[in-house]
């Protein structure tokens, strides 16, 4: 809160109340209607999703020899796919918690736009990695035989919790939003009225349910920080537990965790500049949210350098057998185009463009963030398929196929229905509910939506 | 006294053998219970002798017999425990290998696999640049300190007190961790239906035969202990025409190929034994025979090998 704490007079009340309701408005006016574009945009995320299912089902019925695995590449796009879904959703935890342990507050309208995001990126992340396993109907042995010594169990522990800790950090500050659209969508039909008035779990705006409130979500907030660690940790230790050169290395956990906080960043970046422009929200997401960003962007770019540096430039410098051959794999081999370029959009550019100012305007710094999000993708397929392609032992007298790893058809028609998944949750979500958080933001202009709704309990 | 001692010996031996009978008894009636209807059990004329829940025993005709779930399950978790006394391991003189490619043909005859998937292979090896190239088998190593059970999510692959590392198909689900954390990749995947025998998908699976496969399940060498047990040597070893790989039990301090045995001990101290990418600290329980005195000259393989993919798709 950047401004002292005022005594509420009626006059105050009045002007604030007003202030309230046109911001009620602003943000309430895109649920109102779905234009055309927004219904053509989700026909199509449901036909991308619906294609994908179609290949699952052949996946199903074949078994994995649809996709382009096999025994040397055993690990493919769908499990590149899992570790970049768990990166994306680091970033609710970010920029919801441990900005909020700042004395910043520029970023609270941004704040839910990221949460959807680790939300849809967690759901994904989960269903993704079912997708990979060759007995999918075998999951609960998982539970019924667990193995508390392996790093998957770790994983499943980890996901699932920070799953439910992200839905509580999205819901409850949602809960005077959700009692906002109750009271004012009116003319929605009835099974959306009937939501509201379950999920806004009766708030009226008491004094003491602001209190639980709050309470909540600061506890949720310390929680959140050492599980969102975990999480990209643990995802990083499979890979770091095994004796692999490549994945053989000390580095894998905090190179994980910055990375991730790259690519989440820049999926907010991009999540804002879509909601300003399709829902006219340029009074609460302004030029200078998109300016911080851009500077958040270049300090997480370059502490990702620093990572990188370890992780590439120390093995680099030894040049140590087996690495030796994955490192010129990766340099000037088979991969060095992608490589290369997912360290230069993905890393280099963003962290020396984005500290010129004239950068960081919405529409160009949009431009940056694409790529960012893109290499990210790309940079987890470098993690996980070269490594499998450089293993100790030559690999001879196999059929040309194994020697290679590219995706089937079937693999990339799955993960574009994953991709097009969580799309599809922060499109359904930013459709029913105020994708700002109208008290959140308010309170940044020295607004207490808790006095206000005091007041007007007490006149009630 | 000593009397009543043989007679007590001689009453429990005539025990065992029953009870051995009747363990039998069992296993060929699951085989022929197959062959006939179930609703309409056809008299083989086959006795069988088989002991009765409270203690009788009884004479009755084969067809009566049928195949209980109860035992494979069984037979599952036994074979997680591994064979008492014994400590398997294999040793391979690298001297002695000419490529023939004769264990691995054997070895995909017993355990019913086809090409590609090779449970042992026949690497062309090239330590640097000075040295000579040589041929090396690989199998399983079955490490004393293994990566893959550790990091299996739900304990379908393990080790057992024989030092044998196995894998329940029934238990695996599929994730492949351990084919990623193996690393020597001696582990392969059933990415499509496994193409079997006829009525092999009738037989009682059990993880000391790997027998039947499954589709989207890890298998790997098992180091054939169904065998091992009784005596017999693995197809890879009798199938090689140079007694390339020993095989034996550590606890008995003795390898053999099949024409020579070795002590072990001995073998490994005069002949320089050493386990591949000791470094790693995997402990292998297969041993390598560095290729010296070779048999052969090394001739460079003109031939490509398993060049075809699965035929499924």
């Amino acid at each position: 809160m950047n401004t002292e704490h005022q005594i509420l007079t009626p006059e105050l009340a009045e002007k604030q109340s007003l202030r309230r309701e046109e911001m009620r408005a602003d943000v309430l006016r895109p649920l109102e209607k779905i234009g055309m574009l927004g219904k053509l945009w989700i026909a199509f995320l449901v036909i991308i999703l619906l294609i994908g299912c179609y290949a699952y089902y052949l996946q199903l019925k074949d078994g994995l020899i649809v996709t382009g695995l096999r025994d040397y590449a055993t690990w493919g796009i769908y499990i590149s796919n899992f570790v970049f879904f768990v990166a994306i959703s680091l970033v609710g935890a970010l920029i919801s918690s441990v900005l909020r342990f700042t004395n910043f507050t520029w970023y609270r309208p941004i704040t839910r736009i990221a949460e959807i995001i680790a939300v849809a990126g967690v759901c994904w992340a989960g269903l993704i990695i079912i997708v990979d396993m060759g007995r999918p109907e075998r999951l609960l042995n998982l539970f019924t035989h667990p193995r508390l010594q392996s790093p998957i169990l770790w994983d499943v522990v980890v996901v699932s919790t920070y799953l439910t800790t992200s839905v509580l950090l999205l819901y409850l500050p949602l809960l005077p939003g959700i009692a906002i659209c109750r009271n004012t969508l009116t003319n929605k039909p009835k099974w959306q009225r009937w939501m509201y008035k379950f999920l806004a779990l009766g708030w009226t705006g008491t004094e003491q349910q602001w209190k639980i409130m709050k309470r909540s979500i600061k506890m949720l907030c310390i929680i959140i920080i050492p599980l969102a660690i975990s999480i990209h940790t643990v995802t990083s230790w499979l890979f770091a537990m095994t004796l692999r050169p490549g994945w053989d290395s000390t580095n894998f956990g905090p190179y994980f965790v910055a990375g991730a906080f790259l690519a989440g960043t820049a999926c907010v970046i991009i999540g804002m500049f879509v909601f300003r422009k399709v829902y006219h929200l340029e009074k609460y997401i302004t030029e200078v949210h998109f300016d911080h960003m851009g500077k958040l962007l270049v300090f997480l770019a370059l502490i990702y350098f620093y990572f990188n540096v370890n992780e590439y430039f120390v093995p680099y410098y030894k040049m140590k057998g087996a690495e030796a051959r994955l490192l010129n794999d990766l340099f000037s081999g088979q991969f060095a185009g992608l490589y290369w370029s997912a360290q230069l959009f993905g890393m280099f550019l963003p962290a020396v463009l984005l500290i010129f100012k004239k950068m960081r305007k919405p529409g160009i710094i949009t431009l940056i963030a694409v790529p960012v999000v893109v290499f990210a993708w790309v940079k987890r397929y470098l993690i996980v398929t070269p490594i499998l392609l450089n293993p100790y032992l030559p690999i001879q007298d196999v059929p040309e196929s194994w020697m290679n790893y590219f995706p089937s058809w079937v693999e990339i028609a799955i993960v574009s229905a994953s991709l097009a998944g969580v799309l599809l949750i922060i499109t359904i979500f930013a459709r029913l509910f105020p994708i700002i958080s109208i008290w959140e933001t308010l309170e940044n202009e020295g607004i207490e939506l808790e006095d206000l709704d005091k007041l007007n309990n007490e006149k009630a | 006294m000593k009397m009543e001692n043989e007679e007590d010996k001689s009453d429990r031996r005539k025990f065992l053998k029953l009870g051995a009978l009747a363990g039998g008894a069992v296993l060929l009636g699951s085989a022929i219970s197959k062959a006939v209807s179930l609703e309409n059990p056809k008299e083989t004329g086959e006795k069988v002798k088989v002991l009765t829940a409270d203690g009788k025993l009884v004479e009755v005709d084969s067809c009566h017999l049928k195949h209980h779930p109860a035992v494979s399950q069984m037979a599952i978790l036994e074979s997680r425990k591994g064979i008492e006394g014994k400590k398997f391991i294999m040793v391979i003189d690298l001297g002695r290998c000419g490529n023939a490619r004769k264990c691995i043909e054997g070895c995909q005859k017993m355990h019913h696999k086809a090409a590609p998937t090779e449970w042992i292979k026949v690497k062309e090896m090239k330590d640097e640049g000075l040295s000579s190239p040589y041929w090396m088998p690989q199998p399983c190593f079955h490490c004393d300190n293994p990566p893959c059970t550790k990091v299996c999510p739900v304990d379908a692959t393990f080790k057992r007190e024989d030092g044998i590392v196995l894998i329940d198909n029934e238990r695996c689900i599929g994730c492949r961790f351990c084919m990623a954390a193996c690393p020597y990749n001696a582990r392969s995947f059933n990415w499509a239906d496994p193409v079997l025998p006829f009525g092999a998908t009738e037989e009682a699976y059990s993880p000391e035969t790997s027998f039947p496969a499954k589709r989207g399940t890890v298998e790997k060498c098992d180091f054939c202990p169904d065998m091992g047990k009784h005596g017999i040597l693995p197809d890879c070893v009798t199938a090689c025409p140079n007694g390339t790989i020993f095989y034996g039990d550590e606890n008995e301090d003795s390898v053999t190929n099949g024409e020579d045995t070795f002590r072990l001990s001995e073998l490994l101290k005069n002949r320089a034994g050493y386990r591949y990418l000791e470094d790693l600290g995997t402990e292998p329980r297969v041993y390598y025979l560095p290729p010296v005195n070779r048999n052969f000259p090394f001739e460079e393989d003109t031939v490509a090998h398993n060049t075809e993919d699965y035929k499924a798709i």
